[in-house]
């Protein structure tokens, strides 16, 4: 099975230079160095059908392709490891096991743009991991990689850490140009977009750490190779991190359009034996389906889509039949709710109200026209503010009440739960 | 007279060094870190001489520490331990976790044990859903896959 970004990763020090260069590191920046021109590049990213692996599954080549050909002056790419959604952890584990992949992805991408720049956000709760990736690129400028006339050729990049410090926010894409800035993280109006207005109000491009990661492999194999590990339209392989009630959880890279009965057995399966109950495919933020529908669907966008949720960034999360779904619920609400930047009313005063009503049904105070409210509250916060996080607290709400209404109906006539797990008889 | 050690104001300035000449305010956030590194918190002080190596308002400084979950605008414990409760970490024990972390240490989250040694703080998601349950001490040290033995042992290292 071919492993675009941790493949050849096993041993200690993978994530030292001298083993990325044994196993072919830095090879495809040499190859674009003697002789590729941006637009070659480009193609060849178009034609691999690689899609942003940080949520929204943009097509990556199109992406770079809105950035200005004759820009005078700075450009900047930026790279997104703020990985702080709910069920996702695969960038810590190539920023800790294979962080000269995206140095050499960046330095390409910057190569394709014309960016002079570049910045790769750390998520502030991995200390350790952006201690590492200091030194990366440390090793990575000494060898010539960064700096000035990369490789004896005319194109120079220099690229920085950029360390956060706790602030889900900061994972929407103009929120960290903020926060890069030296402000609050708080998302602008768009548009304009990063492309014209982006750090600085400089043309700016930002990319997830598994997306700029998977561009050595697809420049040295060609885009055509990538594609074809996947499906059509859904390209390359792709990590997921299967996280909750599964023997062995952590990140599994898999071709796209894998069936998720395989990836659940490759995580060792349900744990103690127990029946899946639920799945939410994507991390938190996308729709929470039930286990018998994830059990037909495979892992790829459009099989994801049409299942009825999103692939997102990756993040698998498993519920045996032990779990209240309310109860899970009124955590992602909580969760939604302390991290909205405060910015639109929809979403600052929706998402307590979300809360609060979730908290009250959880703890047997709940009444029966709040289910219907819930929905109409979802209603009005999604669609209705300047980014994504509005969409990100409403969606599961809709899907949680929808697939399990019984189970929240059960909780607010019997004040208790169905499940009978550690949940059942809660005081208010 | 500046509240910054001559070792945090070359850390500072490494930082600094990052960013084109004229955007020194990007380093604000590793500034802030380096200077609760210093201090174990941020008193308002603190903050006001982070702002002045930077050339920037204080309002500007203070508005970056209070949004940010990480820095200390109050004096913790010694050890400042954060937990996350998220939904990955909730199925994988990290509630059981917490009712035997509160216990061991006599305190609920946001409060400070009698003799200062620790905190306790709820944390939001770490990004390390795998390792679950999690424990972050003094935001720089991850400890994964935790188990009561793990914590006796954590705390008894700590505690020395």
């Amino acid at each position: 099975m071919t492993q675009v970004i941790m493949g050849g990763c096993d041993g200690e020090n993978t994530w030292r230079l001298k083993d990325y260069v044994a196993r072919g590191g830095y090879e495809a920046l040499r190859k674009v160095l003697s002789g590729m021109t941006p637009d070659q590049v480009i193609t060849e990213v178009k034609t691999s059908a690689l899609r942003g692996r940080g949520g929204a599954g943009f097509p990556t080549g199109l992406k770079w392709t809105f950035m200005p050909k004759n820009y005078v002056g700075d450009k900047y790419v930026v790279c997104n490891s703020d990985e702080g959604e709910p069920g996702t952890f695969k960038d810590r584990d190539i920023l800790r096991y294979n962080p000269h992949a995206l140095i050499e992805g960046m330095i390409i991408a910057a190569f394709a743009m014309g960016a002079t720049r570049g910045y790769n956000y750390i998520h502030g709760e991995i200390w350790s991991v952006y201690e590492r990736c200091e030194e990366a690129i440390e090793e990575a400028r000494s060898a010539g990689f960064l700096g000035n006339n990369i490789l004896g050729s005319s194109f120079s990049f220099n690229l920085y850490n950029h360390h956060g410090y706790g602030a889900y926010i900061c994972g929407e894409e103009t929120a960290l140009l903020e926060s890069i800035e030296g402000k609050k993280g708080q998302p602008r109006y768009k548009p304009p977009f990063p492309a014209t207005y982006g750090l600085y109000g400089k043309p700016t491009t930002i990319n997830n750490t598994e997306t700029f990661a998977s561009v050595p492999w697809i420049i040295q194999h060609g885009g055509q190779a990538f594609l074809e590990i996947g499906r059509p339209n859904n390209g390359g392989s792709k990590m997921f991190s299967v996280s909750g009630h599964v023997n062995k959880p952590g990140n599994y890279e898999v071709p796209m359009g894998t069936p998720f009965a395989t990836l659940l057995e490759m995580a060792g399966g349900m744990r103690d034996g127990r029946a899946i109950k639920a799945v939410i495919p994507g991390g938190s933020s996308m729709p929470v389906l039930p286990g018998h529908i994830m059990m037909q669907t495979d892992m790829d966008y459009d099989s994801i889509a049409k299942a009825g949720s999103m692939l997102g960034s990756g993040a698998v999360i498993v519920m045996d039949d032990t779990t209240c779904m309310v109860g899970m619920l009124e955590r992602l609400a909580w969760f939604y709710h302390e991290e909205s930047c405060g910015q639109c009313t929809p979403c600052r005063e929706g998402t307590g109200w979300l809360y609060r009503i979730i908290h009250r049904i959880e703890h047997g105070q709940g009444r029966m026209e709040d289910l219907d409210l819930l929905l109409s509250l979802s209603d009005n916060i999604q669609g209705r503010t300047i980014c994504a996080l509005g969409d990100a607290a409403a969606m599961p709400v809709r899907s949680f009440v929808n697939h399990f209404r019984a189970e929240f109906e059960h909780h607010i006539t019997h004040k208790r739960c169905l499940v009978g797990s550690a949940h059942s008889e809660k005081a208010a | 007279m500046s509240l910054l050690s001559p070792q945090s104001i070359q850390r500072i300035d490494h930082e600094i060094a990052k960013y084109p000449a004229d955007q020194k305010r990007s380093a604000v956030m590793s500034a802030l870190r380096i200077a609760q590194e210093q201090h174990g918190w941020l008193p308002r002080e603190l903050m006001a001489s982070v702002a002045e190596h930077l050339e920037l308002p204080a309002i500007a400084v203070f508005e970056v520490a209070s949004f940010y979950e990480m820095y200390n605008l109050k004096p913790m414990g010694r050890h400042k331990l954060t937990v996350c409760t998220n939904v990955p970490c909730a199925l994988s024990g990290a509630d059981h976790f917490c009712e035997s972390l509160k216990k061991k240490l006599g305190i609920g989250f946001n409060e400070v044990t009698a003799d200062g040694e620790f905190s306790l703080k709820e944390g939001q998601c770490f990004g390390a859903c795998g390792d679950a349950p999690v424990l972050l001490v003094n935001n720089h040290t991850m400890h994964s896959f935790m188990t009561e033995e793990k914590l006796d042992a954590l705390l008894k290292e700590l505690k020395s």
